[in-house]
């Protein structure tokens, strides 16, 4: 155990991309927590999905011991956390284990949206914040200019910002010095009963479940027979440690210390994050406050294009949630997809996570429909029903229109910080997505506008549009406002003059037409060439307002074939059907599966 | 049905650079040696098949136009031993339509060579150096006449749906190609195969083919000029007057038995697939250690059989007997061909049924290889 004062534990928060991961890199370097050789880059993002997209998604906790220039050596716990605006509550969950925060702000770009977000959570969290400028090996780098934007707009001394290059390596050690001397150490009381914050928790194949936790009061060790507090169980604790980041077995966790447990628990559930972890003699009686609980606001569904798969997602399905609490989910069957399910995620990038982890890492080929929110529904009575309130998950569901006597979707308050020069394109697209100007104000070259904005809107591909549109370099982020009527009716894509409910999606009556036709436009580049015409339509009701037609394949022929040439041909074929197979078929057209993500990503317009 | 030998011939004086065939191209080959070898490999083949009718030989390549004739004979006459020739045996060597070749054409055909199909490929001096060619238009011609000469049957292959090729060009060219007289001919359409020098080029742009439209329109009147001339297409890029097919070429689509010998020839004989050793030195190494040529052999389960029968046999413009190759398969009809698909196709002319011959369209055969993935029964495909 090491002295409350000798501890210090610090998230590392910024805006996404502006070098989180690179500088924990630094640290545990510079700290010797990994060798040169065993080292690689953005070594804490070590799921495929993460090293692939050089995207942090899951937090992850490493302790370095640092002998400061005063001679004391330290114990650092240091959090990375995401800078996505999707993985917002794995930030809050690390703040809520610390006691400051590195903000690490990128020379070149400055502060952004989720900057701010994640500042102001960390202030709520009355942490001592130390603010670094990073990558200002960058010729394009203002540090001055960002130390300023870091005081007016955030409104917190940079005079000491620590400027640096986590690429190069350049202001490390000052930065291990600034997290001694400014963050303050935890506060604890070891012989008060154990208190321990449940974290994180993740299924491990060779150890079970391994529980991340931050002790509050007491110490945790290895035979301590202990109760989660919210959950009601009692767990033996067989493992205590932590993660340098190399997995290392520890006696114990004193107060103060962050670090991790196993007590033999096969499922996550078992272990939920926010939860109190005290012994079972003795322990404390009141439960720490735990986390807020997160929304997901994007539905849709998700079925196996072979029916026969859908246990395995489920099962699937039930395993990723063990590890990500973030998303919902529920069964839903639908005429043209069978078994699938209905599932919750906190925004576009998690969903394509979810997709992608549960193709990748469980095999799964999986047809996801389109996005949508949750809409209000106030019914009125029909023959055989009574008027009432229904909440809409489900465009599929979607009931007679003659019924419908209001309508509601969520509202949600974007604020986006974009260089003044794409101002002008981001306000167009806020206008054609219903966005409604609240205030645009200019710090130095950028401005930051605020819009209320239809979510649905904002699910489709607002963001990436808005990326687009700025070359990246506007920001954004969100919070929801509430519920609003609208003027919305559902439009359905038919092939072949069947619908695909999977594309059927709920829209506004103004923009219907438009989005059909792009949609239509789509389509017909991704579902391939068959061997007859294909008319794809959007409709409202019993009426076409967009159509577009894929001509008959013309040619496809293997010209030479002769005996030698068969085994050959014959695994062209086996390509070719199991090519089919993975598709969706709706009178008689094979809709490969990533039309149906595709064909929601609005082109140029 | 009397069986069939294919034997390979490797070499090449040059690699052309559309070719995905098994060539290659070496600066001495020694004939003793490879005598040798194909004939051990011949032996060997004839050993596994028992003695059977011979119905036809093919000499393929490669370009076995380079063979000594005094080789060739040796090759017809062991082959003459081993098995029992039919006695319209069918013995066909490529060739091209070099100078240097054409002089051998009598001695092949002292040989025993009945029947050439030349290596045209173009009757357009510029379309012959783009598909880098050795020779030019008059050789080849020059050598057509002289194959016609010794030879009772003449085939020759042309390569069309080239860059820049439009449907007039491709319309004259193809009268000329008619107008020599042959009873067979072959069109094939270019395609770019992968590993060929042909493949990089058309990755950098270094050339474009004609669209799919073009492609299909090409096809379309090549069947037509053929019909009209009396060489209907018999299969999809291969066209006789009638009588005059390919025995040899006929037994690889009706599925029948051949023997395969050569560097990486192939051959199917009583279910079981065969197949050589594809690189020259290791065929030889193989062939005089082992005695046999084989790479690799395995014995196909039944619906895997059915599943190249059905391939093969729906190239053809007779089509297939679906419950009759069904039944030699031991299968359920509805295992060999999708009911309801065959309906659907069908339905949208690109097949015909009558009775209980199902064949491809005129209009399906241009996209055989999409109506092959509708058709193919459920059961086909569940082999590794
Ligand atoms: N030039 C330069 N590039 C840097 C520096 N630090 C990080 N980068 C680069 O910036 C990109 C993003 O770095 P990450 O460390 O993954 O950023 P992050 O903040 O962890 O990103 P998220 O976790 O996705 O929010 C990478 O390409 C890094 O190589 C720096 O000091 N200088
Ligand atoms: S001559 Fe024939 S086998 Fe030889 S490389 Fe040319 S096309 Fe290929
Ligand atoms: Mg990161």
């Amino acid at each position: 155990m090491t002295e409350l004062g000798n501890i210090r534990n610090f998230s590392i928060i910024a805006h996404i991309d502006h070098g989180k991961s690179t500088l924990a890199d630094r640290l545990i370097q510079f700290t010797g927590g990994l060798t040169e050789r065993e080292m690689s880059a953005q070594v804490l993002d070590n799921m495929d999905i993460e090293k692939e997209r050089g995207i942090t998604i899951k937090a992850q906790t490493v302790r370095l011991n640092y002998t400061a220039k005063n001679g004391e050596t330290y114990e650092l716990n240091l959090m990375d956390t995401p800078g996505h605006v999707d993985f917002a509550y794995e930030v809050s969950r690390s703040l809520a284990a610390c006691e400051g925060a590195l903000l690490v702000v990128d020379a070149a770009q400055g502060v952004e949206a989720q900057t701010l977000a994640n500042v102001y959570q960390s202030i709520e969290h009355d942490h001592e914040i130390v603010p670094v400028i990073n990558k200002i090996d960058l010729p394009a780098a203002e540090p001055e200019q960002v130390k300023t934007e870091i005081e007016d707009i955030i409104g917190i001394d940079a005079s000491e910002a620590v400027l640096a290059s986590a690429k190069s390596g350049i202001g490390i050690e000052e930065i291990l010095e600034q997290i001694v001397a400014k963050i303050p150490p935890p506060a604890g009381d070891r012989d008060a009963p154990l208190k321990a914050m449940l974290v994180d928790s993740w299924y491990d194949p060779y150890l079970g479940v391994v529980i991340l936790v931050r002790v509050m009061d007491g110490a945790i060790k290895k035979g301590l027979n202990v109760k989660f507090m919210q959950g009601g169980t009692e767990h033996l604790i067989d493992r205590v440690g932590c993660f340098t980041p190399k997995r290392t077995d520890l006696p114990e966790l004193g107060p103060g210390e962050i670090g991790f447990i196993t007590a033999q628990i096969k499922e996550v559930e078992q272990a939920k994050v926010g939860d109190t972890i005290t012994t079972v003699k003795n322990g404390a009686t009141k439960a720490l406050a735990g986390y807020k609980e997160v929304q997901p606001v994007v539905f849709c569904g998700l079925f196996p294009v072979d029916a026969n798969d859908f246990d395995k997602l489920r099962e699937s399905i039930g395993k990723l949630r063990l590890n990500d609490a973030s998303f919902s989910f529920e069964m839903e069957s639908s005429a043209a997809l069978g078994f699938g399910f209905r599932c919750g995620f906190l925004g576009l990038l998690h969903l394509e996570i979810i997709q992608e982890r549960l193709s990748r890492e469980y095999d799964l080929d999986l047809i996801t429909t389109a996005p949508s929110v949750v809409y209000r529904i106030d019914l009125a009575a029909s023959r055989t029903d009574e008027a009432r309130e229904i909440y809409l998950h489900n465009p599929a569901d979607y009931p007679d229109q003659n019924r419908i006597k209001v309508i509601e979707e969520p509202w949600i308050k974007a604020t986006i910080y974009t260089p003044d020069e794409y101002l002008g394109s981001i306000l167009k697209l806020c206008q054609d997505r219903r966005g409604v100007q609240i205030n645009l104000t200019y710090v130095g070259g950028r401005a930051q506008v605020t819009y209320e904005l239809p979510l649905n809107e904002v699910v489709f591909d607002f963001y990436d549009r808005l990326k687009s549109i700025s070359r990246g370099y506007a920001s954004f982020d969100y919070e929801q406002i509430g519920l609003r009527e609208g003027d919305l009716v559902k439009m359905s894509i038919l092939v072949n003059n069947e619908p695909v409910d999977a594309l059927s999606m709920i829209v506004h009556r103004g923009v219907a037409e438009e989005r059909g036709r792009g949609m239509c436009e789509r389509l017909k580049d991704l579902i391939p060439r068959h061997l007859f015409k294909i008319p794809i339509q959007a409709a409202i009701g019993g009426k076409v307002i967009a159509r577009e037609t894929i001509s008959a394949m013309r040619k496809d022929v293997t010209a030479k074939c002769y005996g030698g040439d068969i085994t050959r041909k014959k695994k062209l074929l086996e390509k070719q059907k199991k090519g089919k197979a993975r598709m969706r078929e709706y009178g008689n057209v094979s809709i490969p599966q990533e039309a149906f993500i595709a064909a929601l990503r609005m082109g140029e317009e | 049905m009397a069986l069939a030998l294919y034997i390979h011939w490797p070499f090449c004086l040059k690699k052309c650079p559309y070719c995905d065939f098994n060539s290659h191209v070496r600066a001495e080959v020694d004939t003793g040696i490879w005598e040798q070898a194909l004939l051990a490999d011949m032996a060997f083949e004839a050993e596994v098949t028992g003695r059977q009718q011979l119905g036809s030989i093919f000499f393929g390549g490669g370009t076995p136009s380079l063979m000594p004739p005094a080789l060739v004979e040796k090759l017809i006459r062991r082959a003459s031993e081993l098995w029992d020739f039919a006695p319209d045996i069918e013995i066909t060597l490529e060739a091209n339509p070099s100078s240097v070749e054409a002089a051998r054409f009598a001695d092949l055909a002292v040989a025993g060579i009945n029947r050439t199909s030349l290596g045209l490929q173009s009757l357009d001096d510029k379309a012959l150096k783009f598909l880098g060619r050795l020779h030019d238009a008059s050789e080849g011609i020059a050598a057509l006449e002289v194959a016609q000469n010794h030879f009772d049957r003449v085939s020759f292959d042309l390569i069309y749906a080239r860059p820049e090729q439009t449907m007039a060009q491709w319309q004259s060219e193809l009268g000329t190609a008619l107008a020599f007289g042959t009873g067979h001919l072959s069109l094939y359409q270019l395609t770019i195969e992968p590993g060929t020098r042909f493949a990089t080029d058309f990755r950098q742009g270094k050339f474009q083919l004609p669209d799919e439209d073009l492609a299909s329109d090409l096809y379309a009147m090549t069947r037509t000029r053929t019909r009209t001339a009396g060489l209907p297409a018999y299969e999809i890029s291969n066209h006789a007057r009638p009588g005059e097919e390919s025995r040899h070429n006929l037994t690889y689509w009706h599925y029948g038995d051949y023997a395969g010998i050569g560097p990486g020839a192939h051959g199917r004989r009583g279910g079981v697939a065969t197949q050589r050793h594809r690189k020259p030195e290791n065929y030889l190494k193989a062939a005089t250690d082992q005695g046999h040529g084989i790479s690799e052999e395995r014995t196909l389960p039944p619906p895997e059989q059915a599943a190249e029968a059905l391939m093969m046999g729906l190239r053809l413009a007779e089509g297939i007997d679906a419950p009759a190759l069904a039944r030699r398969f031991g299968l359920r009809e509805g295992s060999v061909v999708d009911q309801a698909r065959a309906d659907l196709c069908t339905k949208l002319g690109l097949i015909a049924r009558e009775g209980d011959r199902l064949r491809v369209t005129g209009r399906g055969m241009v996209v055989l290889d999409s109506v092959l993935a509708e058709i193919a029964g459920p059961d086909l495909m569940d082999t590794p």
